[in-house]
């Protein structure tokens, strides 16, 4: 009670200095329908008359308001706040706060906002709800306040430090507080203490506050501690940017990997050119979108599990596939490299075209699982939880695929084929059926890959094309026919990317990547890790 | 020659005066229209709308009797999204199928592909695309924007409504992006916008892996001053971009993109929501509200059986295109494309957002230009539109190569790079 009487005061003292005179006579649903009239710059100040009132309802409306919530309808010229509900949207009144029912957006006019009054609106909810009971919104308010500190906001941060009693979200007002004295006309004493607290938040957004600070300080002291404590956050940002990069570069490699470690098995162990290997990711793709279709109309509550159900059937859809190309095209043309690559260039174009015909040449949205959205923060660095697990997915298929060739009989029979093919023959190894089961495990893991690519990259009948070339480079990078080359290439090249790019720019960095291989295959041509053995004579 | 055009009058008004029994004896062979779209390959993702576009546009100008009493027959051709088979193929549409005009094109370098073929055999194409400028040529109709038309406004919104200092211009390495960056460079600076305000940044086609280049724009932008990002990033690499933007927690409040090259197409494949305030600029939004536009959108719906099918600009265009062609055969009495392309100019027909275009001698059009927000539903909401229509710079302004240039299609000048200071006609680029 003390707090929403405080709130009352603290808010009514704002009211005084924003727009006195209209806040004062107007009440609460001339204030609301204020709101929907007029352009851009008139609902601005509606905003602000509103924000100033002091309502308890002010901060509901204006967050509906912000995120396209709030509707006219049209049949009584009602504001409401609609939430989407199924096909409908539930409706309250925005004034009461008391249901009213149902309406489809046909029957309601929606009050348009653009960027600026987000903004505006972002700050103001922001000093609307330092004292919110929800210890998470009271940490947004004070992150936006942060971003966009406004002086009228001091007096309200101040009521809201002396009363909160989370540490971290103390710290969080303290560094809001600081932001909003540099801005304001505040002793230099003040200024220069406000200074420390954003120099010790380290971010970019205090570095961000920072350089406002640099650019419109008129007091040569406020301007070099400023430009001192800039330097300082610079400093610390650029240790933490290496490791970000590090930190892409892994990410980016285990896409490599992925994309990559099918090939490594038909290439490297069979030698087999197969320019459809990107196809093959990319039937996994659209598998994973076909799961999640049927999940979507049918078993809605199993959506987070759609990509471990996809997996088992990527596997399978393009094992099938790749055992099929095998049996029908490639072992007509082992031996004769320069056909095998035709062949299979020209099946990647059948197969593209295909599914275009099938599923349209459009996107299809793949949804992301509710565990694989969102990210964290390691420090400065953001980790989104989709690379995260990507990253965690490509290890594990590469544990397991080196498990099933060191373990297994199949394992054995394909090394024996790949080491010396007449003496495993000889042995009662049925090749032909060996290698179809070779060429299907590569491509079966291909299609694993586009499970793991449809979360990241566009499913289109293109998918494959962006990935072939670069698998080829790392399984030449790493070593033909060495699966641990191929982790080590795709790591390498994906980290010697990531640190390139911001330098070089994307295409700069890829061609000297591309050039960086090409002389490293002069020096060592059979890559990083060369297979020892009588197999490579 | 003239007798023959006088007799066909008169067999045609005859026909028409017949009435229903007569109308079969009015129709002669069908008038074939050519449509040069890739259905295959990495453009098939955009341009096959544009061919179910122009079927459409067809058969409801056949079911109002086609024109000059003939009815209109589509010949598709797929060129695959291989720049030397546009031109394969336009030859073969305007050789072999002998067709009375051409509909076609996206990418800038299929334009530049199939543009000696259409001045060598005399054809017509209607280009429905946004352009980087730089060109006229007497063949072609461009009824896509000029950057004038779509990125310098987009810029000065920024500039103005959301006061923007800092600039990324961000593009896929080609010519549309290079050239529209170069002009925005030019224009920004002119502004006193410093160089190091202005950062630009370019990627292969397709490209993925945002994580760095969003990171780089993310350190950009805290520099104490508002940030923007001008996207001429292309096709399929805006939904990973789009998706790092969101990874990253930049948000449109924060720094807004305005991209030239998203729309309601390329929106339908991805969840907009954590894109809402992201910018777009065209010449038309499918929820721009009036009667033209919602019958057009119920037709193309009914037309697909699809009734989420989404509308964008490269289509508007189209139907601007189409619709002047038609009135020019009209004005014309014929096909015969040197008296189309001359009763071309000053055809004025009804946009899609509301008003009238016309064509003008430079051969581009007239158009207004809206200011969209993306809305969580992926569509845009207009926030802001150009008073009036605005007349195409071909030429532009702001580039030292071609600020004396200009075209006009009219006698006596009949040229599409005329120097105003040599006064003569011929100056750089074609």
């Amino acid at each position: 009670m003390f707090f929403l009487r405080l709130l009352a005061g603290v808010s009514s003292a704002l009211a005084a200095v924003v727009i006195a005179a209209t806040a004062c006579a107007a009440d609460l649903s001339t204030l609301v329908a204020n709101l929907t009239t007029g352009g851009f710059g008139d609902r601005e100040t509606a905003i602000g008359a509103l924000a100033a009132s002091g309502e308890a309802r002010a901060a509901p409306i204006l967050e509906a308001l912000g995120a396209g919530q709030l509707y006219l309808r049209k049949a009584d010229n009602v504001v409401v706040i609609g939430k989407p509900d199924g096909n409908q949207l539930a409706l309250t009144e925005a004034v009461s706060g008391k249901p009213a029912g149902t309406g489809s957006e046909a029957e309601l006019d929606r009050v348009r906002v653009n960027n600026r009054l987000r903004g505006v609106i972002e700050a103001a909810v922001g000093s609307l709800t330092l004292m919110s009971t929800d210890p998470r919104v009271r940490r947004e308010a004070a992150d936006s306040l942060f971003k966009r500190p406004d002086p009228a906001a001091l007096a309200a941060l101040d009521a809201a430090i002396a009363a909160e009693k989370d540490a971290r979200i103390k710290v969080a007002f303290q560094e809001a507080r600081a932001a909003v004295v540099l801005v304001s006309d505040a002793p230099k004493q003040q200024k220069l203490e406000a200074l420390e607290v954003v120099r010790d938040r380290g971010n970019r957004d205090a570095l961000s506050v920072l350089q406002a600070a640099i650019n419109s300080a008129a007091d040569p002291e406020v301007k070099a501690a400023a430009n001192a404590a800039a330097a300082s956050v610079r400093q610390s940002l650029a240790g933490w940017e290496a490791a970000q990069n590090v930190w892409y570069g892994i990410s980016l490699g285990s896409v490599l990997l992925l994309a990559a470690i099918g090939l490594a098995i038909t290439f490297g162990t069979m030698g087999v050119i197969n320019m459809a290997h990107g196809e093959m990711v990319m039937l996994g793709a659209y598998t994973t979108f076909v799961v999640q279709d049927i999940i979507r109309t049918s078993f809605p509550h199993l959506f987070d599990a759609s990509l471990l159900i996809a997996l088992p059937l990527a596997f399978v859809v393009a094992g099938l596939v790749g055992i099929a190309i095998e049996r029908g095209i490639i072992r007509f043309l082992y031996g004769r490299p320069l056909d095998t690559l035709l062949a299979t260039w020209g099946l990647s174009l059948v197969l593209q075209q295909a599914v275009r015909s099938i599923f349209g040449p459009s996107n299809r949205e793949v949804g992301a699982p509710s565990f694989m959205s969102g990210a964290f923060q390691v420090g400065q660095i953001t980790v989104t939880y989709g690379r995260l697990w990507i990253v965690v997915f490509s290890l594990l298929v590469f544990v397991t695929l080196i498990l099933v060739l060191r373990k297994t009989p199949l394992g054995l029979y394909m090394r024996a084929v790949t080491q010396n093919r007449p003496m495993a023959s000889a042995m009662g190894i049925r090749t032909p059926r060996v290698d179809a089961l070779t060429f299907g495990l590569g491509s079966g893991i291909a299609g694993l890959a586009g499970v793991a690519l449809s979360q990241i990259d566009n499913v289109s009948p293109n998918l494959g094309q962006g990935y072939i070339i670069d698998s080829f480079m790392v399984v030449v990078f790493g070593g033909v026919g060495n699966l641990f080359g191929t982790l080590v290439g795709a790591t390498a090249l994906g980290i010697v990317n990531k640190f390139l790019e911001p330098y070089a720019g994307a295409v700069l960095g890829k061609i000297l990547v591309l050039v960086f291989i090409i002389l490293f295959i002069q020096r060592r041509p059979r890559g990083l890790f060369a297979l020892k053995g009588r197999s490579v004579e | 020659m003239k007798l023959g055009s006088i007799v066909r009058t008169g067999l045609v008004a005859a026909g028409l005066l017949a009435g229903a029994a007569g109308s079969a004896l009015a129709q002669g062979a069908p008038i074939k229209v050519g449509v040069l779209h890739s259905l295959s390959g990495t453009m098939a993702i955009s341009e096959t709308t544009l061919k179910d576009v122009m079927l459409m546009l067809i058969e409801e100008q056949n079911k109002k009797g086609g024109v000059l009493g003939r009815k209109l027959e589509a010949v598709v051709v797929d060129p695959a999204s291989n720049w030397p088979l546009f031109a394969e193929k336009a030859r073969e549409l305007l050789q072999k199928e002998k067709v009375a005009a051409v509909f076609g094109c996206w990418t800038s370098v299929s334009r530049k592909s199939v543009l000696p073929v259409f001045e060598e055999l005399n054809g017509i194409l209607f280009y429905p695309v946004q352009y980087e400028g730089e060109e006229s040529s007497r063949n072609v109709f461009y009824t896509g924007a000029a950057p004038n038309q779509q990125a310098i406004p987009a810029v000065d919104y920024l500039m103005n409504n959301e006061k923007v200092q800092r600039w990324v211009l961000a593009g896929t390495d080609y010519v549309y992006p290079r050239t529209t960056n170069k002009i925005l460079e030019a224009y920004l600076k002119q502004k006193g916008v410093k160089q190091e305000d202005i950062m630009i940044n370019y990627t292969p086609f397709g490209h993925s892996d945002w994580q760095s280049i969003v990171a780089e724009i993310k350190k950009f932008g805290s520099a104490g001053k508002k940030t923007a990002v001008v996207s001429t990033i292309n096709g399929d690499a805006n939904v990973p971009f789009y998706k790092e933007l969101g990874n990253a927690g930049i948000k449109a409040k924060d720094i807004p993109v305005v991209a030239f090259s998203v729309g309601e197409e390329e929106l339908a494949g991805i969840d907009t929501k954590p894109l809402l305030g992201h910018l777009a600029a065209w010449n038309y939004f499918q929820s721009v509200k009036n009667p033209t536009n919602e019958a057009f959108i119920k037709a193309w719906q009914a037309f697909t059986k699809n009734p989420k099918r989404v509308t964008n600009d490269p289509m508007e265009a189209h139907v601007i295109g189409f619709n002047m062609w038609i009135e020019a055969v009209k004005k014309a009495g014929t096909t015969d494309p040197d008296k189309v392309i001359d009763a071309m100019i000053g055809i004025t027909v009804p946009n899609l957002s509301g008003g009238y275009s016309a064509m003008m001698p430079n051969h581009h059009i007239t158009k207004p230009v809206l200011i969209g927000e993306i809305q969580g539903n992926g569509q845009f909401d207009t926030v802001w539109q150009t008073p009036g229509l605005v007349v195409a710079e071909e030429w532009s302004p702001y580039l030292p190569d071609s600020k004396d240039l200009i075209a006009d299609w009219r006698k006596p000048m009949n040229c599409g790079n005329f120097n105003v200071v040599t006064g003569k006609c011929g100056g750089k680029g074609k």
